[in-house]
C-alpha cells in the first residue's frame, strides 16, 4: 500500500519567525529516550498497515539535522527490516547550513541518506537576519559546497518575496543559487503564517510584506527564471531538472498513500487518515502509554479523499489525473467539481481541462487557492473515529 | 376618583444628559413609588435601546401621590414622552394629555437647542412651563447666567425657577411644591358622555393591548362597553388602573386623570394613538380634536444575512408590530438579498430602533437596504392597461420609463436649530440637498433656520452628517409639506454588467452621477478582487453615469504545503466556503453582505 514514509524531529535550536511547522526548542533532548520512541512509532505503524517496499523515506522537522546519526541509522535500518527498500530508493533529509550540522553530512551518508535538502532561505546575509536564521552567509555557502561534494541529489530551499526585496535584489539570487548546479531547488513565497512572530510584527506595521500585485510579479519571475536556468516549475513552489522532481512529495501531491511517524506527523493510509500528537511530551507519553503515537486516526469518506486529490495534484504543473481518480473514487470525483464554474475560469485562461486531466494554466497557478474556492465543493466533515 | 383641583399632569422637557430620568426617579422615590430597592436606574426608560441611547420611544406615564405642605394629597401623573421628530405625533398626543411641564436646565452647560424645539411644542399646548435648573453643586454651575439664558432664548419668566441636584436629591421637595403651586389642574365633568384620549397603547404578554387614557369627560370603569370613535371597534373594559410606576388597579378613572385600560383587545394597530374612547350606550357625540393615521414616510427592505432565518425574521416582525402598529410591512423578494420585508417607518431613527430591536431582541443579522421614500407617479396609457396613479416604494419596482407622465416626491420643511458656529456648514448641507431656505432667525447665540427639502435627501443619511458638522449640537425637526413634482430618476448599479436591484435608488438628476461616483468608488473598496476584473457602474437607463473597474486577483496560493498535512488545507478551504457562503452573488461576483449596508451609508461619518 504505502510505499512513502515521513519521519518527524520536531526540535530546533530556535524558532524563526516565519515558521508554523511543528517544532519545538528544549534545552535538552534525552536523545536515547527519543530514539526508542520513533523506532516503537515506526514498528506500530508497520504493524498496522506495513506492506513494502518503501520507495522513499523523508526526515523532516524541526531540524532533523539534529538528529544523531545513530538515530538516523537505526530508524533506517529498522525501516528496511520492517517493509523493505525499493531499488534507488529515495532517502532525504533535511539539514540546516550550521558547521556542527554540516560536519554530520557524512556520518549521514554512511547512515542510508542519499537525498540532502539544505535549509538555507537567502543568500543574503541582512535577508538570513530579518528571517531568524542561526546560519551566516558564509555558513550557507560551506553548507551548500559540502553538500554537493557529499550527496548524489541535493535540494535546498530559499525563501522570497521578502520585505523590502526587489525583483532585481531576487535575480540576483537566484542566479547565485543556480550556480551550485543543484537538480532541486524549493523556492518559496514568504507567507505570513497566524500564530507566528511575522504576524504580529506585520499586525503592529513592524513588518511590511509587498503589496500582492508585486507578490504576483515575483512569481512569475521565479518560475520564470528557474526554468530558463534548466529547472522546470513542477509545483507551485517546487523546481526540478526532469526526472529529479522530489518522488516523496509527489507522493503527496498525487494523493498516493505514506505513512507518518513521529510528533505531529500526518498520514494516509487506505482512505484511513492519522495524525500523531504534536507536542514532543504528549507524543512520548503516548509511546508509554499505548506503544504510538496516534492522536487521531479517521476514515475518510469518499467525497473529502476527493477534495484532499484536489487540493493535492492541482499544485502540480503536470494537474490531476482524474481518470485515475475515477478509477479509485468513481463518481464522486465529478461530484465534487463545480463543471459551471471550471467552464468559466477556462474562458479566463487560468485553468484546462480534458476528459482525463485537469491542471492550471501558468496564469492560474499564482491563484491556485481561489481557483480551488471556486471549483471544489467541499463537503462538510463527517467524522469517523476508528 | 380624585377631585380635580387635587390633580396635576405634567412632562419634563430636557437635553439629553441635563438629568430628566435621574430627576424622574428622585421624583417617584419621594412619593414613594418605589422603594430604595426596588429603584433600577432610570425607571422610566424600559428597552435596553432607550436606557443605552438615552432617548424615549414609547410614552410612559408615573401616577405619583403626593402630600404636600398645604396638608392635601394630590395625585401628580408624570408623562415621559418620546423626545425624536420620528415620533412628533405621538409626542404631540402626550402633550395635549398634560397641563405643564418642567423644564430641566443643566446648570453649567444652560440652554441646548434641542430642548428649545420641545419647549416651543409645550408652549403651544397652552403648557405653565416650570422651570428647574439641574446640576447647581457642580462647580462649573452658574444658575444665574442660566436663568438669564432661559429668559432670553426662550422668553419665558426663571426668576422662580427650583434650583436641584437630582443626583444629590437637593431641591426635590421643591419641585413637587412647584408642580402643585404652578401647573394649573385639569377641567372636566364627570357627568358629562365620556371622552378619553388615547395617548398610547402597547402590547403586554399577560395583559394584551395595554392603553394608556387620559379622561377629559366621563369616567371608565372596569365592565363598561367603550367605542373608538376613529378605529369604530367596541371593547368591554375588563381592567382599570394606574402605574405608580407598580401597576395598580383602580376602580375607575376620573376626568383630568390619566390611567390604563385593558379591554381584551389583540392588536395595537386597533388601539391608534390620538383616538377618542367614549361608551357604547349614551357616549359623547363629537371626538377629541387632533386626530391623525400615521403613515409611514420612509421605507427599505429587511433581509436575512442567512436565508434559512426568513421565517423567523417574519415571526419576529409580527411579534414587533404587536406592539407598534405605526411601522408596515410586505414581503418582498430580491434576487441579490433573496427574500425579506419591505418595510415602512415613521423616520429613520424609528427604522433603526426596529432594525436593532430585530436583532437583539430576536437575535437577528439582518442587511437593510437604502432607505427611500414613496412617490407618487402617473402613468400613461399602455396598449394593455389604462392610464393610472402609481405610489411606489420600492426602487425595484419603478415602471417603464416611457409610460410615465410624471413623478412627485414628498416633500418636509425642516427647522434646524443650532449655535451659529455651525449654521455655514449647515447651509450648504441643506443647499446639497436640494433644499430652499424659507427663515432665517438668530436668538442669542443661536440660529433658527427654516428650509424646505425633498424628503429623498432627508433620509439619505442627513441627519447623520448634520449631527456631525455640529458635533451633536444642530437639532432638527420636520414636518411633511405634501408632494411635488420633480426630475427623479432611477439609477441602476451594475456590477459585471448586471444590475444589482437591492443597491438601486430613485435620486434627482441633478445629484445623480455625484452619488453614483461616490456609490461606485466605495464599492470598489468594499467588493474583493475577483480572479477577472469587475466593471463597476451607475446608469440611468442605459446611460452610464459612473464608472469603476475593480482589478483582478493576481496571487492566491498557499507557497508551501508541509508534510502531506492535507487536513489543514482542507480547513483553509472550508473557511473560504464559509466566507462565500456569507455573501451574495451577482454576475459571477461574490458582493459581502457588508457592502450592501456600508454602500448605502454615503458621506464620511
Amino acid at each position: 500500500m504505502a510505499q512513502a514514509l515521513y519521519i518527524h524531529w520536531p526540535f530546533c535550536l530556535s524558532k524563526c519567525p516565519y515558521c508554523d511547522f511543528n517544532s519545538h526548542v528544549r534545552d535538552r533532548v534525552d536523545q536515547a529516550a527519543w530514539a526508542e520512541a520513533l523506532l516503537t512509532d515506526l514498528r506500530h505503524e508497520h504493524a498496522v498497515g506495513g506492506q513494502g517496499p518503501l520507495r522513499s523515506v523523508f526526515f523532516g522537522g524541526g531540524t532533523p539535522s539534529l538528529m544523531p546519526p545513530s538515530t538516523v541509522a537505526a530508524l533506517l535500518s529498522e525501516a528496511e527490516r520492517l517493509w523493505g527498500f525499493a531499488e534507488r530508493v529515495e532517502i532525504t533529509l533535511e539539514a540546516n547550513p550550521s558547521s556542527v550540522e554540516t560536519r554530520a553530512f557524512a556520518e549521514l551518508e554512511a547512515a542510508g541518506i542519499n537525498r540532502l535538502s539544505a535549509g538555507i532561505q537567502a543568500l543574503d546575509e541582512a535577508a538570513l537576519r530579518l528571517l531568524g536564521r542561526a546560519h551566516g552567509l558564509a555558513e550557507a555557502r560551506a553548507a551548500l559546497d559540502a553538500a554537493c561534494a557529499r550527496f548524489e541529489r541535493v535540494s535546498f530551499d530559499l525563501i522570497y518575496g521578502r520585505p523590502g526585496q526587489t525583483l532585481d535584489d531576487w535575480a540576483a539570487e537566484l542566479s547565485a543559487a543556480f550556480a551550485y548546479g543543484t537538480e532541486h531547488l524549493s523556492l518559496y513565497q514568504l507567507t505570513i503564517e497566524p500564530g507566528t512572530r511575522f504576524a504580529t510584527d506585520a499586525r503592529r506595521g513592524v513588518l511590511v510584506m509587498p503589496d500582492p500585485d508585486l507578490q504576483a510579479d515575483f512569481f512569475a519571475l521565479t518560475r520564470q527564471l528557474a526554468a530558463d536556468a534548466g529547472l522546470r516549475p513542477y509545483e507551485i513552489s517546487n523546481h526540478a531538472r526532469a526526472g529529479c522532481e522530489s518522488r516523496h512529495n509527489l507522493t503527496y501531491w498525487r494523493y498516493e498513500d505514506y505513512h507518518g511517524v513521529g510528533p505531529g506527523a500526518h498520514g494516509r493510509r487506505g482512505g484511513v487518515a492519522t495524525a500523531r500528537h504534536r507536542k514532543p511530551e504528549n507524543y512520548l507519553a503516548a509511546i508509554r502509554n499505548s506503544g504510538h503515537g496516534i492522536q487521531e486516526e479517521r476514515r475518510l469518506i469518499i467525497d473529502e479523499c476527493v477534495t484532499e486529490a484536489l487540493l493535492m495534484g492541482l499544485r502540480l504543473t503536470e494537474g490531476v489525473d482524474l481518470g485515475r481518480l475515477r478509477r479509485r473514487f468513481g463518481a464522486a470525483v465529478d461530484g465534487a467539481l463545480d463543471h459551471r464554474r471550471m467552464a468559466h475560469l477556462q474562458t479566463l485562461g487560468l485553468l484546462r481541462h480534458t476528459c482525463d486531466r485537469l491542471w492550471l494554466t501558468e496564469q492560474g497557478m499564482p491563484l491556485l487557492d481561489a481557483v480551488l474556492g471556486e471549483i471544489v465543493r467541499c463537503e462538510p466533515q463527517r467524522t469517523v473515529t476508528a | 376618583m380624585t377631585e380635580l383641583s387635587l390633580i396635576r399632569n405634567f412632562s419634563i422637557i430636557a437635553h439629553i444628559d441635563h438629568g430628566k430620568s435621574t430627576l424622574a426617579d428622585r421624583l417617584i422615590q419621594a412619593c414613594g413609588g418605589l422603594t430604595d430597592r426596588e429603584m433600577s436606574e432610570q425607571v422610566l426608560d424600559n428597552m435596553d435601546i432607550e436606557r443605552e441611547r438615552g432617548i424615549t420611544i414609547k410614552a410612559q406615564t408615573v401616577r405619583l401621590n403626593y402630600t404636600a405642605r398645604d396638608g392635601k394629597t394630590y395625585a401628580l401623573n408624570l408623562m415621559d414622552t418620546p423626545g425624536h421628530v420620528d415620533f412628533a405625533y405621538e409626542v404631540s398626543r402626550s402633550l395635549a394629555a398634560c397641563e405643564g411641564a418642567l423644564l430641566v436646565v443643566d446648570a453649567a452647560q444652560g440652554v441646548e437647542a434641542q430642548t428649545l424645539a420641545n419647549v416651543y411644542q409645550s408652549i403651544e399646548h397652552d403648557h405653565e412651563i416650570v422651570p428647574v435648573i439641574n446640576k447647581i453643586d457642580l462647580p462649573a454651575a452658574e444658575p444665574e447666567k442660566v436663568k438669564a439664558e432661559i429668559e432670553d432664548i426662550i422668553g419665558i419668566d426663571a426668576s422662580d425657577a427650583v434650583l436641584t441636584s437630582a443626583k444629590s436629591g437637593i431641591g426635590i421637595e421643591e419641585v413637587l411644591e412647584a408642580v402643585v403651586a404652578r401647573i394649573p389642574p385639569p377641567k372636566g365633568d364627570r357627568d358629562a358622555p365620556l371622552r378619553g384620549m388615547l395617548v398610547d397603547s402597547w402590547y403586554d404578554p399577560y395583559l394584551g393591548v395595554v392603553i394608556l387614557v387620559r379622561v377629559i369627560d366621563g369616567v371608565i370603569r372596569k365592565g363598561l362597553n367603550i367605542r373608538f370613535m376613529q378605529g369604530g371597534t367596541e371593547h368591554l373594559v375588563d381592567r382599570v388602573g394606574a402605574f405608580t410606576p407598580k401597576r395598580v388597579d383602580l376602580p375607575e378613572i376620573g376626568p383630568g386623570e390619566i390611567g390604563f385600560i385593558t379591554a381584551q383587545i389583540k392588536e395595537v394597530e386597533q388601539a391608534r394613538v390620538g383616538d377618542t374612547i367614549t361608551t357604547v350606550k349614551n357616549g359623547a357625540a363629537q371626538a377629541l380634536p387632533g386626530y391623525k393615521e400615521v403613515q409611514p414616510v420612509v421605507f427599505c427592505g429587511l433581509f436575512p444575512v442567512d436565508a434559512a432565518d426568513f421565517e423567523k425574521l417574519r415571526e419576529s416582525i409580527a411579534k414587533l408590530r404587536l406592539n407598534d402598529a405605526s411601522f408596515s410591512y410586505e414581503m418582498e423578494s430580491s434576487a441579490a438579498l433573496g427574500f425579506g420585508f419591505r418595510c415602512g417607518f415613521l423616520g429613520l431613527l424609528h427604522l433603526e430602533i426596529i432594525q436593532e430591536r430585530l436583532s437583539r431582541e430576536y437575535d437577528l443579522d439582518l442587511i437593510t437596504t437604502a432607505p427611500s421614500v414613496v412617490y407618487r407617479i402617473q402613468l400613461a396609457a399602455s396598449r394593455t392597461e389604462d392610464a393610472r396613479e402609481l405610489y411606489l416604494h420600492n426602487p425595484a419596482d419603478y415602471p417603464d420609463v416611457n409610460r410615465i407622465l410624471s413623478i412627485e416626491e414628498p416633500w418636509i420643511k425642516a427647522t434646524i436649530y443650532t449655535p451659529d458656529e455651525y449654521l455655514g456648514s449647515i447651509l450648504k448641507l441643506c443647499q446639497d440637498r436640494r433644499g430652499i431656505q424659507t427663515g432665517l432667525t438668530y436668538v442669542g447665540g443661536r440660529a433658527q433656520v427654516s428650509y424646505e427639502l425633498p424628503l429623498n435627501e432627508v433620509v439619505f443619511d442627513f441627519y447623520d452628517r448634520l449631527k456631525s458638522i455640529s458635533r451633536g449640537y444642530a437639532s432638527f425637526d420636520y414636518e411633511q409639506i405634501g408632494l411635488r413634482e420633480g426630475d427623479l430618476v432611477k439609477m441602476n448599479i451594475l456590477v459585471n454588467n448586471e444590475p444589482v436591484d437591492a443597491l438601486s435608488l430613485i435620486v434627482h438628476r441633478s445629484v445623480a452621477e455625484e452619488r453614483g461616483r461616490g456609490m461606485c468608488e466605495r464599492l470598489k473598496d468594499l467588493i474583493p478582487r475577483h480572479l477577472f476584473k469587475i466593471p463597476i457602474q451607475a446608469a440611468i437607463g442605459g446611460k452610464v453615469i459612473a464608472r469603476e473597474t475593480i482589478a483582478a486577483l493576481r496571487k492566491d496560493v498557499t507557497a508551501k504545503c508541509y508534510g502531506g498535512d492535507i487536513t489543514r488545507k482542507k480547513k483553509l478551504l472550508e473557511k473560504q466556503k464559509k466566507g462565500k457562503a456569507r455573501m451574495r452573488e451577482y454576475g459571477n461576483v461574490s458582493i459581502p453582505q457588508e457592502a450592501f449596508i456600508a454602500a448605502l451609508r454615503m458621506g464620511e461619518p
